[in-house]
């Protein structure tokens, strides 16, 4: 069965998904990448799902459940690169992943992961 | 014998096919469904002409008034619809068109078939038949048309009720106007995600100044486009909420969650402005 890579940049671990996700799939991601973040000691998780164009109920609950476990081991989430059509699918059954943390870009989800517990577009800028 | 039936009126229309289209044309100048401001003699006649020749071609090889033989009868009669719902006629008045071609061709079948009663019955009945059909068909393609351009206009006040417009690197805004309902939301919610993609916004405002009443379906509808931003990796803001909207909403109950809400569009653009790290200074002029 393939699997999709896990890739390590620095403390942070960085995942693509880039193939059409299946049940079995996915819960083969949640396993790996929990194992990862411990063996890894990974501070930050980043999910890019540009690729991804059909999402289901059991997508979106396994998406906000990565992101409840890697929060557990002391690792952020952030899901970038999600599609119009995919988030509005997940709106409608839902699902709107409460607690994980989005960007639109690659680039800056890294920028949200390495200030950690703080929105980058909240910084202390006055008004 | 049908053979010989339907080539009585395939053969009348076909020899006589010129003095037909001249006391047609006469009856359609004279007929008070003519309309001598939308169309002039020589177009009549052109249609006329073009629809009279292909009849008399499907006559010859079907009386049936479908199948492939009268595919270019259809296309003239489809082209002369089309042409005349574009124009401004009524559905009445482009049915006539064909409906008036009845009058020539029983004179011309009275004359022939005068002295066999049962014959003639049943040729008129037979064109009758046939002549109703084809003016159905007008009317059907013609109401086509109608709708065509009612279903055009739809879309077209949608897309144009929502328009998303980039205020500043990074923020878009999208004014609402107009009562929000399930179709409309979804169209608002689709263009406001595809902008955000295509400005790379961190930021998205929605001001609802210009609609006119907030119940819980329309905050329902605020909060799903808010969460489908946020699933994206924007903020939403939400501006523009008058007084009476205010209570409104709290006296309904509705809660708007953890959304920022801001009274005004400026309010709202300071907030973007400073969550992006960004000010706007007066020039100095001093000096």
């Amino acid at each position: 069965m393939d699997r999709i890579p896990i890739l390590r940049m620095g403390r942070f671990l960085l995942v693509t998904i880039q193939v059409d996700m299946h049940d079995r799939l996915a819960l083969a991601l949640q396993d790996d990448l929990t194992n990862r973040i411990v063996s890894d000691r990974a501070k930050g998780v980043l999910i890019d799902i540009s690729s991804l164009e059909i999402v289901d109920s059991f997508m979106g609950r396994t998406l906000g459940n990565i992101a409840g476990m890697a929060r557990i081991l002391d690792a952020d989430t952030v899901v970038v690169g999600m599609r119009p059509a995919v988030a509005i699918t997940l709106v409608e059954l839902g699902l709107s992943l409460p607690g994980v943390r989005t960007a639109l870009t690659v680039e800056k989800g890294m920028e949200l992961l390495r200030a950690p517990g703080e929105d980058v577009v909240n910084g202390d800028h006055p008004s | 014998m049908p053979q010989d039936d339907r080539s009585g009126v395939a053969n009348m229309v076909r020899t006589q096919e010129n003095e037909i289209l001249d006391e047609w044309m006469k009856l359609q100048m004279a007929a008070g469904s003519r309309r001598p401001d939308l169309i002039n003699e020589s177009e009549l006649r052109d249609d006329a002409r073009a629809f009279l020749a292909t009849f008399s071609d499907a006559l010859q090889a079907s009386s049936s008034g479908d199948g492939k033989e009268w595919a270019s009868v259809r296309s003239v009669l489809d082209r002369v619809s089309r042409t005349r719902a574009h124009k401004g006629f009524t559905a009445t008045e482009t049915a006539m068109f064909v409906f008036s071609l009845k009058q020539p061709l029983f004179t011309r079948l009275r004359q022939l078939h005068g002295k066999d009663p049962d014959r003639l019955a049943n040729e008129m009945w037979n064109t009758s038949a046939l002549l109703d059909k084809l003016g159905m068909q007008t009317t059907e393609t013609y109401q086509k048309i109608r709708e065509d351009v009612i279903t055009r206009q739809q879309e077209e006040m949608l897309e144009l009720s929502t328009p998303v417009v980039s205020l500043w690197n990074g923020i878009v805004a999208l004014p609402v106007i107009g009562t929000l309902d399930s179709s409309r939301t979804q169209v608002v919610m689709e263009t406001l995600l595809q902008r955000i993609v295509e400005e790379e916004a961190a930021i998205a405002i929605i001001d609802i100044t210009g609609v006119p009443t907030v119940d819980t379906l329309v905050a329902q509808h605020l909060l799903k486009a808010v969460a489908a931003a946020r699933l994206m990796g924007a903020d939403c803001i939400i501006s523009g909420i008058r007084p009476q909207i205010a209570q409104t909403i709290v006296h309904l109950g509705v809660s708007l969650g953890e959304v920022t809400t801001k009274a005004t569009l400026a309010d709202a653009f300071a907030l973007a402005l400073a969550r992006t790290g960004q000010k706007v200074v007066r020039v100095s002029t001093a000096g």
